[in-house]
């Protein structure tokens, strides 16, 4: 065996010395030394993320493991945007992670976090489905574990056990569904079954087959019909979890699901799964939309949205080219920022005062002028208001589903994705009218949050500021995309 | 006699739809997990039969069996930890003591 291919993967073995330092650092220091523990590990972790964008980036697309992974450069980016979320949810964490309760196991939160990013990169590279099954285990797992880390809190566990038996379900059906694709192709490489499906009669078991991979990864990207498990995890989990479910863990998903899709079964896209994703994006959206208008509590409410937003993610693998890509992945990085923007202030109120109403948040505005304009920040971004980041991801999203060949349907599809954005309004402006128009004295008192929250809010606001208007990140996702084709090579 | 590929395929679907079925009505959380047990052993079989009666000249099922058992055995450990973090707050394992997130 050639050993020197391990070199391809550049990133998931610098995440693997990472894992390794946090471990050793957390195991062999002494009780004082461990109070820096996140910091050094932030600091380990900043210099993975820059050396991902500086030297460990391929220039072309490399396989290794007879083509079971790959990477390539439009790889390479997915993954250093989920590097950064990763490293703004590492600092958002730090004052609750050396909270009291917390501090015997704030090494076990690290690692846990790291583990799970190192699934997900497999998730994202594998071009084999045994290797995509491992990332995908190893990606939800030890977020089951993250979960239920809040052990005097009962809200912790209850979630953890939702999220579990609807992950391991999740992955039974998948992997029933790729029972059948191995009847139907003899094989598990993406490449292979594609040229396989190419050629095939669409039988009854492939579109069989079809659904129940397109379930099992639906669970996992909390799609409706199969989102029933997120909103009670979202609010029973630790905040930082959550915050670190909702966008890391989706956007890694997102990405995946655009590479089955588009990579293994893309030869049948209008026979057989055109209808399927126009309609799961329909639902998705509008069921998540109603079902945020009427929340209360401020986890269960980003959990709705997260859910209408996976919908517009969604958007950008219906064009099913290089712009649609690209504008899935910028729109993956917008959210990050959007989200974890909104995430930090309510993480920073929890901790504070502990309060997650939305009716705790009247008149916010009068005691904490600069942590509500944060809020309002992200929910105009979420929301797609010019001229913040989200208005340009959706605006290039839609633009992405309309590049390819387009038909009535599409152009349908697309007015109700746009209808379903006013909607969001409403619910949206809600939280920012109860901040700043309600007349109700102040429920939280004023509060000076911890200086790492500030720090994490700066760069969230940072990016929802510049993103949008800087137009060069999107640029260069989009010539990174258009220039090694769709995915970086069919194996 | 041989035994036909079908004797092996149709029991297997039979069995993951009894999974299938107990996970959605069993109140019992270990019970839960039995089922999904039924489900994944159901997956298991599919890749070993389909791997020795279509393909028998490569051994791709076999090995994604022998990870997918690994996965499996992770699975239950975790869902089990967790179940008896439960147990220690509720005294239960139904489902009905674990339902106090909603709205």
């Amino acid at each position: 065996m050639d050993y020197s291919q391990f070199l391809v993967m550049k990133q998931e073995i610098g995440l693997l010395v990472v894992f390794l330092l946090v471990f050793l650092y957390d195991t062999f220091m002494s009780k004082r030394a461990l109070n820096s523990l996140q910091g050094v590990s932030i600091i380990f972790f900043g210099l993975l993320t820059v050396c991902g964008f500086c030297c460990a980036c391929p220039t072309a697309t490399e396989t290794a493991f007879a083509g079971m992974y790959v990477t390539s450069p439009v790889i390479a980016c997915i993954k250093n945007i989920l590097n950064v979320g990763v490293l703004i949810v590492l600092v958002q964490s730090i004052n609750w992670n050396n909270s009291e309760a917390q501090v015997v196991r704030r090494g076990e939160f690290l690692e846990l976090v790291l583990v799970t990013l190192f699934g997900m990169y497999l998730m994202i590279s594998a071009r084999h489905f045994l290797l995509f099954i491992i990332g995908l285990e190893a990606a939800s797992l030890p977020l089951a574990a993250l979960v239920a880390f809040e052990k005097n809190k009962y809200e912790s566990h209850e979630a953890a056990i939702k999220y579990i038996l609807t992950a391991v379900f999740s992955s039974a059906i998948f992997m029933m569904g790729l029972s059948y694709v191995y009847m139907l192709c003899g094989s598990l490489y993406f490449g292979e079954i594609a040229a396989q499906v190419a050629t095939q009669q669409v039988s009854v078991l492939l579109i069989v087959a079809l659904a129940f991979v397109v379930a099992g990864v639906g669970f996992k990207l909390s799609l409706v019909p199969f989102h029933l498990w997120t909103a009670d995890v979202y609010q029973g989990a630790p905040t930082s979890v959550t915050s670190y479910l909702s966008v890391i863990s989706k956007g890694s998903a997102a990405f995946a699901f655009l590479v089955i899709l588009t990579q293994v079964f893309g030869a049948v896209y209008s026979q057989v799964w055109e209808w399927m994703l126009y309609a799961l994006i329909i639902l998705t959206i509008t069921v998540g939309n109603l079902f945020a208008l009427r929340q209360t509590n401020m986890k269960r409410f980003l959990a709705f949205s997260s859910i209408s937003q996976a919908g517009y993610i969604m958007l950008g693998i219906v064009g099913n080219n290089a712009m649609g890509m690209a504008s899935l992945m910028f729109y993956i990085l917008v959210y990050i920022f959007s989200n974890l923007a909104a995430f930090g202030v309510i993480q920073s109120i929890e901790n504070a005062t502990g309060k997650l109403d939305m009716t705790d948040y009247r008149g916010l505005y009068k005691s904490n002028p600069k942590l509500s304009f944060v809020m309002m920040l992200a929910m105009f971004s979420l929301a797609g208001i010019p001229p913040f980041a989200g208005f340009f991801s959706k605006f290039f999203i839609f633009a992405g589903a309309l590049s390819g060949p387009t038909s009535i349907a599409l152009y349908v599809l697309v007015l109700i994705a746009l209808i379903n954005t006013i909607i969001s309004l409403y619910y949206y402006l809600l939280v920012v009218k109860a901040m700043f128009l309600s007349n109700d004295e102040p429920v939280i008192p004023t509060f000076k949050s911890a200086c790492s929250e500030r720090i994490g809010m700066w760069v969230t606001v940072a990016g929802i500021v510049c993103l949008g208007i800087v137009s060069c990140f999107y640029n260069e996702i989009l010539t990174i995309c258009q220039q090694y084709g769709l995915l970086g090579g069919l194996a | 006699m041989e035994i036909k590929l079908l004797y092996y395929l149709v029991p297997s679907l039979i069995m993951f739809c009894c999974g299938l079925y107990g996970f959605l009505t069993r109140k019992n959380m270990i019970a839960m997990l039995i089922s999904l047990e039924l489900m994944l052993n159901a997956v298991d079989i599919n890749f070993t039969v389909i791997n020795r009666y279509i393909f028998p000249d490569s051994k791709e099922g076999m090995i994604f069996t022998l990870f997918a058992i690994a996965i499996a055995a992770a699975e239950t450990a975790l869902a089990i930890a967790i179940i008896i973090n439960l147990y220690r707050v509720t005294k239960k394992v139904e489902t009905d003591e674990a339902s106090q997130l909603k709205g």
